[in-house]
């Protein structure tokens, strides 16, 4: 009998591969383009997977796992790995028992990310091995051969995708669980896992050694392999470049890394001296470039012909190498884009409606609500990273004088799952050290721009059962804050009184908004009409930006119409109106 | 068999990844070597959606570039001119002449050009206009217009009839499949003979 085949994204094939190799725990924060996978795995019930409110929780989660002698699975985006990178350091020095992964998955091209940092400097960094795979059924085979490995080398294992791996979908040749027959008990052995001066000063060798038998593993194990064309144009290639060069240069000899870090040294001179040009070809940083130009080897072509931003293509490698451009057809010029856009009945519309009228700085974070700097709302003005936005604007508040000057006023705007994530702290020591800014805690009851995650908020886990639902009011009074005001979103005067109130006030107020996401919650109320009649063709309630409305122009006349198929009946429109001309 | 270069554009919302998925899937019970890329994250906020579905003896990379598309479906107007670069010299455009208002449209920054049809016309390949609304609705529902587009470019790969009406069985849910198999057949009616 065949086996068992099936088309797999690569994070639904990463979520096949650690079932098949008897994982017995995930843990994760989503993040585009890893949230799938344990979307995945929580499908298979022999695995215990959660949510963990941050990156670095989910990675001490999966350690205390590990150490009890699970093999086990932790996965983030690129700039996740930065939140959990203070135990992924010290645990490079402790070391595993049951075998761990971190997916590490990155985002050439910032698809959906603020940044573009390549994650394979961490396994050189952190000194721990990296893999990449480069289609789906390596996003399943590789993943068993790095647990072994990291028992092996007693090592956490860093696994790299890229959003093309993650998201493109191939055909797996599918396998079965095989259970780990490794005794799951704790074990006390405080040399190897408290990392005191004393314990660290005896571990640090060990890693130095590690990497060293890495080396040597490096040169033999098939995750790294030689495919041997015509050797007058050799490539050294990894994850989904991998693809591009075999389908561009299908003459050329390959060298694909699936172990990336450390590199084979013996086995990179060996390919170099038999072919007669040796390219690099990495998206990214010149990791493979520097290391190898290091070892003495002569590269030919590398970050000159293929640039550290962006992403690569079939295409784009023929254009480098061969200087053949394909023909195309014009693009068609200056069509209005279609950015994202909060959804109809979204409750940051009025939110962002408001702070924009108050014309206060807006110190914002990430999630749906930071779609509140696009056109034609435009009303956010910093953004960095997780959690960051009320640490900010307490920052700003410190150094700017305080007038009645309405643009030199912050309010930092954070949302649920954000705010669980790393915006507690901030708020704390905003309280602590006296602050006087203004902090807006939006609340939708999930984890929106990743697709409507659970969270410590939302009431329910990862498999959907119950669990807690976080008084976020509550939280922020036991940090010893007064004044703590909830505004209706949907409700324009409510907003902006209340914000007004709020940044006059010469203490630390904090707002939370709670209304659930009309999208994950599916709520509509009957859509609204405008009476043509009333409508002036004034365009004011066009700049609410609801994807529900347009103008229709006839003749001379012009007037707003509302799609009834698209409208959620939220009523944002209607308050802006000024002629009375929407309604029910 | 050559690598068949399908692109498909449309607007979050409308069906774009399930009908990539019975694509796909079809291909794969032809035992043809499949490979389907998306980039979602923010589609669903009303963005530009494009997926891309390759399959033939032997696929390698999952994105197809421009000027290297077959077949570029558009499931509505904007998006189908917008990618219209990714058609390759003699290939096929199928699109749904619908209009969906980029915000940037409904908030009056941007204008909607009026001349979609016309300039997708002058790219000068064979080029078949369809209401892929109004044929879903005459099939019993305009969300089902994705599958009309699929039925459309059934028309033009020379895979079986039965496996495409399998398949639709197969991914869609059970009180929804005769509603699809009927906009499946009124999609690649519509295109032929013309």
């Amino acid at each position: 009998m065949s086996k068992k085949k099936a088309i797999l994204s690569g994070n639904e094939a990463i979520a096949r591969g650690v079932w098949e190799a008897g994982v017995r725990l995930a843990s994760a924060y989503p993040g585009t383009p890893s949230t799938e996978i344990l979307e995945n795995v929580k499908n298979y019930k022999d695995i215990y997977s959660e949510w963990a409110p941050n990156e670095k929780v989910a990675l001490e989660v999966g350690i205390g796992s590990s150490i009890a002698g699970a093999r086990t699975l932790v996965t983030m985006k690129h700039v996740g790995v930065n939140v959990a990178a203070d135990p992924l350091f010290t645990f490079s020095y402790t070391g595993v028992k049951g075998g761990l992964i971190l997916v590490s998955a990155d985002d050439p091209a910032m698809h959906s990310s603020q940044n573009e940092q390549d994650n394979r400097n961490y396994g050189r960094f952190a000194k721990i091995p990296v893999i990449e795979p480069s289609d789906s059924q390596e996003c399943k085979d590789f993943v068993a051969v790095a647990l072994d490995l990291s028992e092996e080398f007693d090592t956490p294992v860093m696994y790299r995708t890229t959003t093309r791996t993650s998201h493109s979908k191939s055909m797996v040749t599918l396998g079965e669980r095989t259970e780990q027959s490794g005794k799951i008990e704790l074990e006390k052995n405080m040399p190897k896992y408290t990392m005191l001066p004393v314990s660290a000063k005896k571990r640090h060798p060990l890693v130095e050694e590690r990497i060293v038998k890495l080396k040597e593993y490096a040169e033999t194990t098939p995750l790294n392999r030689v495919e041997y064309h015509d050797t007058k144009i050799g490539v050294i290639t990894n994850g989904i470049s991998y693809q591009y060069v075999r389908e561009a240069l299908p003459e050329a000899s390959v060298l694909k890394l699936g172990l990336t870090y450390p590199l084979p040294e013996n086995k990179i001179k060996e390919f170099a001296a038999k072919v007669d040009q040796l390219m690099i070809v990495e998206e990214g940083d010149p990791f493979f470039e520097d290391q190898i130009k290091a070892m003495g080897v002569a590269v030919d072509h590398g970050k000159d012909l293929f640039p550290l931003i962006g992403e690569f293509s079939v295409a784009f490698i023929k254009k480098q190498v061969r200087g053949i451009a394909v023909e195309l057809k014009d693009a068609a010029a200056d069509l209005p884009g279609r950015p994202p856009a909060f959804c109809p009945g979204c409750s940051h519309r009025g939110i962002f409606t408001i702070l924009k009228k108050l014309k206060v700085f807006v110190s914002g974070d990430i999630g749906c609500y930071t779609l509140g700097a696009l056109p034609p709302i435009s009303a956010m003005h910093s953004c960095i990273c997780m959690g960051a936005s009320i640490s900010m604007g307490h920052g700003m508040a410190k150094v700017v004088e305080q007038s009645d000057d309405m643009s030199q006023k912050v309010v930092s705007v954070i949302g649920d799952s954000t705010f669980f994530h790393s915006g507690m702290t901030s708020l704390l020591n905003c309280i602590y050290n006296k602050s006087n800014s203004v902090a807006m805690i939006l609340d939708n009851r999930t984890t929106g721009m990743t697709g409507g995650q659970e969270n410590p908020g939302s009431g329910r886990t990862l498999d959907g059962e119950e669990a807690i639902s976080a008084d976020i009011p509550a939280l922020v009074k036991a940090f010893g804050i007064k004044n703590v005001v909830k505004i209706d979103p949907y409700n324009l005067v409510d907003i902006e009184e209340k914000m007004k109130a709020a940044l006059a006030s010469d203490e630390m107020v904090v707002v939370v908004v709670e209304a659930p996401c009309v999208l994950r919650y599916r709520i509509s109320h009957p859509p609204l009409k405008v009476d043509p009649g009333k409508c002036t063709g004034c365009k004011q309630c066009l700049k609410v930006s609801c994807n529900a409305l347009s103008l229709e122009e006839q003749g001379d006349d012009s007037f707003v119409v509302i799609d009834p198929n698209m409208c959620a009946g939220c009523g944002i429109c209607a308050q802006v109106c000024k002629f009375d001309a929407i309604g029910k | 068999m050559e690598t068949t270069n399908i692109l498909l554009a449309g607007v979050g919302g409308q069906g774009v990844l399930l009908a990539s998925q019975i694509f796909t899937s079809v291909a794969i019970e032809a035992d043809l070597d499949v490979k389907q890329s998306e980039v979602h994250g923010m589609s669903q906020r009303g963005g530009s959606v494009t997926s891309h579905v390759r399959f033939g003896d032997k696929v390698f990379s999952p994105t197809i570039d421009p000027g290297e598309a077959d077949f570029l479906i558009g499931f509505e107007r904007l998006e189908t001119l917008r990618n219209i670069h990714c058609l390759k010299p003699g290939g096929t455009i199928i699109y749904n002449t619908m209009r969906i208002n980029p915000s940037s449209v409904a908030s009056g920054v941007a204008e909607y050009p009026d001349d979609v049809a016309e300039q997708i016309a002058a790219s000068g390949e064979k080029t078949y206009a369809i209401d892929g609304l109004g044929l879903g609705q005459q099939a019993g529902n305009p969300r089902s217009a994705n599958v009309v587009m699929v039925g459309a470019v059934s028309s033009f790969l020379s895979l079986p009839e039965s496996l495409w009406e399998a398949k639709i069985r197969e991914l869609l849910p059970p009180k929804l499949v005769d509603l699809n198999l009927k906009a499946f057949h009124l999609g690649r009616e519509a295109v032929k003979g013309k």
